[in-house]
């Protein structure tokens, strides 16, 4: 067998490059040549992901291949474009240059694909041109020349159809070829007077270091219409002689970044007319008459409600079953241990802390598949742009866009998948917004706090269902009108950087491509386990040993004593034992609620008691509110050991009683109706969860975001609740 | 009543042709990367159920962009 001279052993292999708009199919095909030998990282210092994966030539050798981030332009506008332009260009130094590109355009909106396609051509880099879509244009009754559209850019060109996996062995031949030609094409010449401004500032900018000597023309070009200094590869030093140059090109040629987009479109309406036949008159195609439907003032909005519906159903009612079942495994794992390993701070430590702790990182994955499952479905077919169209209306009052509905909206399940699903956002503003207000919506985990605060505040003689519910809605009402207005807060006053204009695409519908849908699931379960799950577990562990640590001696003797006296007597299991269970159960719970007074966490309690005193809270409350950090359902566990009495999510009665006998040392009582709505109002508005801000630290690529987050969140909540207090007690309640 | 000149005034369903795409604004830059650039045929396909934003067509493409940006182009040759 004869080696192709390109792949060699010695060789390194070669690093193909997937360029294309966004919505071009482009994921889909890095799918189907790389199927799972794949992997997503960041590029450092941006939030973009970086996927990298491999496949092997017809000749069987490893072909790596990267996914660049979709983009409709080199001329960089938001980080992901940036990504794109650097690493095209060579100047990232963390990405070797690719060896060669493909080069995927959406056939069925060929010309304005043929916009970028035909800015990377102009590199140079050996390139293969996939048509994709191909079905989508024909049934818009579009013909595309294929073999003159090769000719004319002089290089591979492969019609095809990623959802059905038409055409992925003809890519792959074409990428076993071991001489590529590079492309042909040109656009329209450069003006000679613009040329030479050009020619001026790249030797300017070399000298400078902000480009290397060699640059092509086109270098410059891409970074003197660069207007935004936070993307990485310009550094701040080279940004300023940047500016300067283009200041000095703007003053020569006004207008001459607008002149290049003219004129390359001018070039490709001389392409297409060769090679493209349209209708004259627009025929009307599945897509019309589907948004005739699904964008109807009336019939839009009720298909709307269903979908988002059903949505609601799967991730609040089915992920429930194996979020139960995975709970239920955990916990029966932690009592195996339990009874295998002798007593000890080890055994507390595998059972308490790190059992429960993974427990807790696993249970999320349900939601996650199952709304990243549905997310896939929506974008593929193409109904997410129409949610974007019909929504961004409203969301536009408060600075967002369309395309933050369905995070915001996820989060009220529960945050963590929320501010996962935030990556379809491609204004990076908007983004950061979106997942900053994103934990403000209510999410499931708050219901069991609501539950049996509103339980303890309202009793059941005095107060029926419907006000019980009311209160419940107002809590959801005060989240969702904190959400939007920090949404605006923010969009007005603390985020700088240029507005963009809301650009929108809407895609043809299509049938989706459920293996890319499935890996992506798959790849958002792995992104969480690995970068979120570790710090969640982390600090799990840390909470659990603050609530154990440091131990008081007797008191720990005396719960080994009562544990084992227990154990006795539910061996012998006689009427006259049951009447000394019950005691010796009721001492056990004293205790526990001892040690945890104890602990680290419960002298906190006592440490920010000053702090939240204003608000009605005692100390033993300050325990609830610092062991729940971690998750805020921990609230109804920890305030039953504070109070020694057996209860849970499910049973809150005696925990709800106890709460209503609870009166500080004077004899007032502690859970007043308005200490139970300024406790309510906290968790409305505190971010008392961990895994957010893990995902919040992956997803915004540092601490800052969430730190910033956590602040102001928690300071919110801290006002809020204190103007309710005293609000409420000026009142005489 | 007086032809429309602005993109966010034209009406559903009507095409026109693109005259000017107010120069100047980096911000604008994107729009015509997408084709709105000066001769280029346009039609508004539709607004959105509350009113924003519109949908157009341009080179075959559909596009939803709001009002205050469709107003920095200027059209000529309405047609319904």
């Amino acid at each position: 067998m004869t080696t192709p001279a390109m792949s060699g052993p010695a060789m390194e292999p070669l690093l193909f490059a997937l360029v294309g708009n966004p919505n071009c199919g482009k994921t889909t095909i890095f799918n189907a040549l790389t199927g799972l030998r794949q992997k997503v990282a960041n590029y450092p210092g941006v939030t973009v992901e970086k996927k990298i994966g491999e496949c092997f030539s017809q000749h069987g050798a490893l072909m790596r291949i990267i996914d660049l981030p979709g983009a409709y332009s080199l001329n960089a506008r938001s980080p992901d474009e940036a990504v794109l332009r650097d690493v095209l260009l060579g100047r990232r130094a963390d990405t070797p240059r690719p060896d060669r590109v493909i080069c995927i355009a959406d056939a069925s909106n060929l010309e304005r694909n043929l916009y970028l396609v035909t800015q990377v051509l102009e590199l140079g880099l050996p390139a293969i041109l996939v048509l994709n879509m191909v079905d989508v244009a024909e049934a818009k009754q579009w013909r595309v020349d294929v073999a003159r559209l090769s000719e004319l850019l002089g290089i591979p060109v492969i019609p095809m159809q990623a959802t059905t996996g038409k055409g992925v062995i003809e890519l792959k031949i074409a990428m076993s070829k071991a001489d590529l030609p590079a492309p042909q094409w040109h656009s329209a010449p450069l003006p000679t007077e613009i040329k030479a401004a050009l020619q001026n500032a790249r030797d300017a900018l070399a000298s400078t270091g902000a480009l290397h000597e060699k640059a092509s023309l086109l270098e410059p070009i891409y970074l003197l219409s660069d207007h935004d200094p936070s993307h990485t590869g310009i550094g701040g030093e080279h940004f300023i002689h940047i500016r300067e140059r283009r200041r000095n090109l703007e003053e020569r040629f006004p207008g001459w970044e607008d002149r290049f987009v003219s004129d390359r479109y001018g070039a490709i309406e001389q392409l297409c007319a060769e090679v493209l036949r349209r209708p004259h008159t627009p025929q009307e195609t599945r897509t019309d008459r589907l948004d005739r439907f699904l964008l109807h003032p009336v019939w839009g909005f009720a298909m709307l409600v269903v979908v988002l519906g059903l949505l609601f159903y799967l991730i609040f009612r089915v992920a429930e079953g194996p979020m139960g079942f995975i709970e239920g495994v955990f916990n029966t794992l932690g009592e195996r241990v339990q009874d295998k390993m002798p007593p000890g701070d080890l055994r507390d430590l595998i059972v308490q802390g790190v059992i429960a702790g993974v427990s807790g990182v696993v249970v999320f994955l349900p939601q996650i598949l199952i709304l990243f499952f549905f997310i896939g479905l929506m974008e593929d077919t193409g109904y997410m742009s129409r949610i974007a169209f019909i929504m961004d209306w409203l969301m536009s009052k408060v600075g967002l866009n369309g395309k933050s509905f369905l995070p915001m909206l996820s989060s009220y399940a529960c945050a963590v998948p929320g501010v996962m699903a935030t990556r379809t956002i491609d204004n990076p503003k908007d983004r950061l917004i979106t997942i900053l207000v994103a934990p403000l919506s209510s999410c499931s985990a708050r219901l069991p706090v609501y539950g049996l605060l509103i339980a303890a505040m309202l009793p059941d003689e005095t107060a029926g269902p419907l006000t019980k519910a009311g209160l419940m809605l107002g809590m959801y009402a005060l989240g969702t009108g904190g959400a939007f207005f920090f949404a605006w807060l923010f969009n007005k006053g603390v985020m700088r950087g240029v507005s963009s204009p809301m650009i929108l695409e809407m895609p043809d519908y299509k049938m989706p491509a459920l293996k890319s849908i499935l890996l992506h699931m798959l790849e958002r379960a792995n992104v969480f386990l690995k970068r979120a799950g570790t710090v969640i577990l982390g600090i799990s562990i840390l909470i659990w040993a603050a609530s154990t640590y440091p131990k008081d001696h007797d008191l720990t003797q005396k719960a080994a004593q009562i544990t084992s006296r227990i154990d006795a007597l539910r061996a012998v299991n006689t009427d006259a034992g049951a009447t000394e269970l019950k005691t010796a159960k009721a001492r056990l719970a004293e205790v526990n609620s001892g040690l945890l007074a104890h602990s680290a966490a419960g002298r906190a309690g006592h440490l920010i008691e000053p702090v939240i005193k204003p608000l009605g809270y005692d100390w033993k409350i300050g325990i609830g509110l610092i062991s729940s950090f971690a998750a805020r359902e921990v609230f109804v566990n920890t305030m039953s050991v504070v109070y020694s009495v057996e209860s849970d999510d499910e049973n809150i009665q005696p925990l709800r009683q106890r709460l209503r006998d609870e009166t500080h040392p004077d004899g007032r009582p502690v859970y007043t109706p308005l200490v139970c709505l300024s406790l309510m109002v906290f968790y409305v508005f505190a971010m008392q969860c961990v895994s957010t801000i893990a995902i919040v630290r992956r997803e915004t690529g540092g601490w800052k975001w969430p730190l910033f987050q956590l602040a102001y969140m928690t300071a919110t909540a801290w006002v809020s609740s204190l103007l309710v207090y005293q609000a409420g007690r000026a009142l005489g309640y | 009543m007086t032809a429309p000149t602005k993109l966010s005034e034209l009406p559903a369903g009507c095409s026109a042709v693109i005259a000017t795409v107010m120069s100047g604004r980096s911000s604008l830059t994107r729009l015509r990367e997408l084709g709105l650039v000066p001769g280029t045929h346009v039609r508004v396909v539709r607004r959105a159920p509350l009113g924003e934003p519109i949908e157009i067509c341009v080179r075959g493409s559909m596009l939803a962009m709001r009002n205050q940006d469709a107003a920095h182009i200027g059209i000529v040759e309405v047609a319904p």
